[in-house]
């Protein structure tokens, strides 16, 4: 194995290390921020009751929390037994995953702010597509 | 002062808005800052090995790619195939979405296409551990319809994303 190759790559990933530590520690605490203050029992509380609407509602929930995806199915089964719409839960467990405005800084500042945007509005509403056609083909069956 | 923030990195500017945030709430609320910090540090318990993996994914990237023939062999192949396997690798990557970010922007560095780069990011959410606990909550079939829709999504927004950065370039 060439030794200068290993010490070259050690260096770049080195530098990778150096130039995303604090963002990186930024976001964790970010995300613990959020995770403590936004108790589970507040999900239930502000759901309508009509589909569209709840999707929405479901997808800016989704999109500001954040953690551990096993928590958004944690928290989107309580919110269906609580008689939540399918698709409002479905877009909730979507945009928790696919749209992330906690990690939004670190991701425009390692990614471009374009990106980053773009991305997470796109993701936004395919979300609510998405689950829509989950919804309806599920219902299909 | 204003040379002071000038000069100042976007990471550390991050790093100090949130480190007020915790002072604010630190002295407003003491126990919830508290839960925060200990959420902070699981957290950081459980993403250290994750990251690791990341940092010596990249440490091998770094030593058997060659970042120019990299560059030029995505531009050329840029299609289904690399498609498939920015799929694969959404799916298959663990760990939170920020701790892949490096080496994404290290990946962007080297020439990959956005698009590639967004339906990897959206693949994240395609998670093959989570699943049985997915399917307990709310079933198979739902569980398949999803993440086949998802897959098929994430693909839609990487020509998207690429289509509208491409214009405004």
């Amino acid at each position: 194995m060439n030794f200068k190759a290993v010490k070259k790559s050690a260096l770049q990933t080195l530098n990778s290390l150096k130039r995303s530590i604090l963002i990186l520690i930024s976001v964790l605490l970010l995300v613990s921020f959020m995770i403590s203050a936004i108790p589970k029992e507040f999900y239930s509380k502000i759901f309508t009751g009509n589909n569209l609407i709840d999707s929405l509602i479901g997808a800016i929930i989704g999109s500001i929390s954040a953690g551990n995806p096993i928590n958004s199915y944690i928290v989107g089964g309580e919110l269906l037994s609580q008689g939540i719409g399918l698709i409002a839960v479905t877009a909730f467990i979507l945009t928790w995953v696919t749209v992330g405005i906690v990690q939004l800084p670190a991701e425009s500042l390692m990614l471009g702010k374009k990106f980053a945007i773009y991305r997470n509005i796109l993701s936004f509403i395919t979300a609510i597509v998405v689950s829509i056609l989950t919804v309806l083909i599920l219902q299909l069956f | 002062m204003k040379d002071l923030i000038k000069k100042t990195s976007g990471s550390v500017k991050l790093f100090i808005i949130v480190a007020l945030i915790y002072l604010i709430f630190g002295i407003l609320n003491p126990p919830a800052i508290t839960k925060a910090f200990n959420t902070f540090l699981k957290i950081s318990w459980g993403v250290i090995p994750v990251l690791l993996i990341v940092f010596f994914l990249m440490f091998i990237t770094n030593m058997f790619v060659n970042a120019k023939k990299f560059t030029k062999e995505l531009e050329h192949k840029a299609g289904i195939k690399n498609y498939i396997l920015a799929i694969l690798l959404g799916i298959l990557s663990a760990g939170p979405i920020y701790m892949w970010y490096p080496l994404l922007a290290d990946m962007k560095e080297h020439g990959v296409h956005d698009s590639l780069i967004a339906i990897f990011l959206y693949n994240r959410a395609v998670k093959i551990p989570l699943l049985p606990m997915m399917i307990y909550y709310f079933g198979t079939p739902y569980v398949i319809i999803l993440s086949c829709l998802m897959i098929v999504a994430s693909v839609i927004n990487g020509l998207i994303i690429d289509k509208i950065l491409i214009t405004q370039k």
